[in-house]
């Protein structure tokens, strides 16, 4: 198993805890709404090859707060300054869901801060189908179950939220959503202006994953992620009897497409 | 003792099966609406505000909810507008306006004044947070809450208070220039108030800023304890709390007769009551609530009020549909297992019917005729000793009949029973002494709050009762 751990350091101007493993080239890994889900098969798969950096968003876990970030476009902006900060140079990123979504923003702001980009789900653009979940008038256990399509056929979901659940792993789910919700209220989970700034994204091969039955943020985000990378190289990829996590519903598959995009 | 007349305007021709089959008030599609209904029922209700002023009561209670069949205050200022000029001398008392889904400070402050001045200063104005279906239906984001109550806040007292125009330019508000032409009748402002329901933090506050604080039919036992922060954090802020700086809110239903009292009075259970207001999802969006409220959310079992948070529907927010694989969940609460389908809604129905007498043995509601409610309203002044006090007519479709002889005798027995028994008790409410307006020195004895004899006196709370 790969080696990893979690390390505080100050940057843009703030504490930011950050999950550091594996060996090679860095590779910024952007975690979704609920924050980092532990270290699964697929951390530990691309972590032969790349060294993970996966930031603690502000608000959650370790990481305090960061009043100054009121939208998913400034945390955008705070990852770019902790990038920047962090000497990485032109780095590849993957993100997940909202970590998506962020990615996306930092490419629209300066795409040479990347090599390529891996879009897994992200929300962020208004759906031309169907609506994005709105995860703030759900409870936490209606949320988490609409991100897999089948539970049964879905090992790591047990690991990641099976189990009796803790006051303490509680209280951490309701940081998340307070602080996703901080920032992602109004409108609901996506900005207007994406679109029209991703066509100005050049230069940066793309490639967006997303499950056909995805029931967080429907497929019909996707093509409207690929319609708007349309200046720059970008791929979608649908999985089959797939949900909203596609790095643990269809685990190999996901591994294999973005280890053979990344190379 | 100033005492209030309050209703929550109930849309009573809600079907009650689609409330149970919503597990909630809030969010029964709008499509059992009917404006006729609702034109007769806004209009029964002014008719009723009115009527309660000539059978005696001081003060008349406005509250404000959004999409709910449970209360149609949905712009209660307008209301409060209208009253203004069809009553006389009743205070118009707004508990209150939820300042956190208000987008425009600006224009609240203007549409107060209005009523203040077509009053002629019988206005009470007061802020709540919205409960949290609130924040939902307004699109007010819940994290941001306590930031937006308490700027919206300081921009109408700036407003009413501060000599125009001027600019504010704060966190979540901006505005150019602030010089309305429609100030406050009262100076050099309206007494202000503020309910409440278990928030600590909102007592302390409300101490902070001398504004009486209302208990909307809280659990006597933790009401006690509000009042006593409330107590402590007035001597620290250097003055003397006393009966003027408290209120409380009691649902209430009167018939001549205990059986007919007690047949009508089941329509305090209707739908499941201010427990079925909303449903978890919605009464806690993310945020609403600081952490800290959480967590003594979680221990206060006994706790509830008209928002109807329990520790049972808290502990439902947190494990509702936590994926349990191949382990089904055991038992579940009635909510829970009718969404499931594993009663049907007559079973559902009769185990909110079945707890009618329990509510009535904790007091979350008071049945009877003036000769039996009177002496358990003494009990709650006894034990609160509050200056004001809201008689709140219970929910449920009991006809217009029903409604206006419970407003009668409650102003022929209740309301001279209880203007007695709060002069043996030496109540004084905000308007015969300004809250707020005696010194307190440090070190000294201050006034006790409460009464806590009494509340030895005071039935318990059965947890498991939603009403």
């Amino acid at each position: 198993m790969a080696e990893w751990a979690e390390e505080i350091t100050h940057v843009a101007g703030t504490d930011l805890a950050m999950i550091k493993g594996g060996t090679g080239k860095p590779l910024l890994v952007l975690h979704e709404e609920l924050g980092h889900p532990g270290w699964m098969s697929w951390h530990e798969a691309l972590a032969k090859e790349r060294t993970l950096l996966i930031p603690i968003q502000p608000g959650y876990g370790k990481s305090p707060r960061v009043e100054q970030i009121r939208n998913v476009h400034e945390l955008g902006m705070f990852y770019s300054w902790v990038m920047r900060e962090m000497n990485v140079g032109q780095i590849d990123v993957v993100g997940f869901s909202l970590g998506g979504w962020v990615a996306a923003e930092m490419a629209t702001a300066n795409s040479k801060q990347f090599r390529k980009m891996v879009l897994v789900a992200p929300s962020g653009i208004k759906a031309p189908e169907g609506e994005i979940l709105d995860i703030f008038a759900v409870t936490i256990g209606t949320q988490i179950n609409a991100t897999v399509f089948d539970i049964a056929a879905t090992p790591e979901f047990r690991k990641m939220y099976g189990g009796e659940r803790t006051p303490e792993q509680f209280e951490a789910f309701e940081d998340a959503r307070t602080e996703s919700a901080r920032i992602a209220w109004d409108p609901i989970l996506h900005n207007p202006t994406l679109p029209y700034f991703l066509e100005g994204v050049r230069g940066l091969p793309t490639q967006i994953v997303w499950g056909r039955e995805d029931a967080t943020v429907p497929v019909s985000v996707g093509e409207a992620y690929r319609s708007a990378l349309k200046n720059t190289e970008a791929k979608l990829t649908i999985f089959d009897h797939c949900g909203h996590r596609p790095e643990i519903e269809k685990s190999a598959e996901f591994i294999k497409l973005v280890r053979e995009f990344l190379v | 003792m100033h005492i209030m007349y309050f209703t929550e305007r109930p849309y009573r021709d809600v079907p009650e099966d689609e409330v149970i089959l919503n597990r909630s008030f809030f969010g029964v599609p709008n499509r059992f609406y009917d404006a006729q209904v609702g034109a007769r029922l806004y209009n029964e209700y002014l008719d009723e505000d009115v009527y309660a002023e000539e059978v005696g009561f001081d003060g008349i209670m406005l509250n404000e909810h959004h999409g709910n069949p449970f209360c149609m205050g949905a712009v209660m200022n307008v209301e409060a507008a209208i009253l203004a000029r069809i009553t006389k001398k009743v205070r118009i008392v707004l508990l209150g306006n939820p300042l956190p889904v208000v987008k425009n400070p600006v224009r609240l402050a203007e549409e107060l004044a209005e009523i203040d001045l077509i009053s002629k200063g019988r206005l009470v104005p007061g802020w709540v947070r919205g409960a949290g279906s609130e924040q939902i239906f307004n699109q007010a984001n819940p994290a941001y809450n306590r930031e937006y109550f308490n700027e919206a806040h300081d921009l109408v007292m700036a407003c009413w208070t501060k000599p125009g125009p001027f600019r504010w330019e704060g966190k979540h508000f901006n505005f150019r220039y602030v010089n309305p032409w429609v100030m406050p009748y009262q100076k050099p402002r309206p007494p202000i108030w503020i309910p409440g329901v278990i928030s600590a933090e909102t007592v302390v506050w409300c101490a902070k800023h001398r504004y009486p604080y209302i208990g909307l039919g809280t659990a006597l036992q933790s009401t006690v304890e509000l009042w006593n922060l409330y107590g402590q954090t007035a001597a620290d802020e250097g003055y003397m709390a006393g009966t003027e700086n408290f209120g409380y809110l009691q649902q209430i239903h009167v018939a001549e007769t205990e059986a007919e009292a007690q047949e009508q009075g089941k329509c305090a259970m209707f739908g499941g009551g201010a427990a079925n207001f909303s449903r978890p999802e919605h009464t806690l969006p993310p945020g609403y609530n600081s952490r800290e409220a959480t967590r003594r959310l979680a221990k206060q079992a006994t706790d509830y009020g008209f928002l109807g948070i329990t520790s049972e529907k808290l502990k439902e927010s947190q494990s509702s549909d936590v994926p349990h694989i191949g382990i089904p969940k055991p038992g579940g609460d009635t909510r829970d297992r009718l969404r499931k389908g594993q009663i049907s809604i007559a079973e559902a129905k009769e185990k909110i019917y079945r707890n009618y007498q329990k509510a009535q043995d904790g007091l979350q509601i008071i049945i009877g005729t003036p000769k039996t409610v009177i002496p358990k309203l003494k009990l709650i002044m006894e034990v609160l000793r509050p200056g004001v006090f809201g008689l709140f007519q219970a929910q449920g479709p009991l006809t217009t009949q029903q409604r206006l002889t419970s407003i009668r005798l409650m102003g022929q027995e209740v309301l001279p029973a209880m203007r007695e028994i709060a002069k043996g008790l030496g109540i004084v409410d905000p308007f015969e002494r300004e809250p707020g307006s005696r010194p307190y020195t440090a070190g000294t004895q201050y006034d006790s709050l409460v009464d806590l004899e009494a509340l030895k006196r005071a039935p318990k709370r059965d947890e498991s009762v939603r009403v």
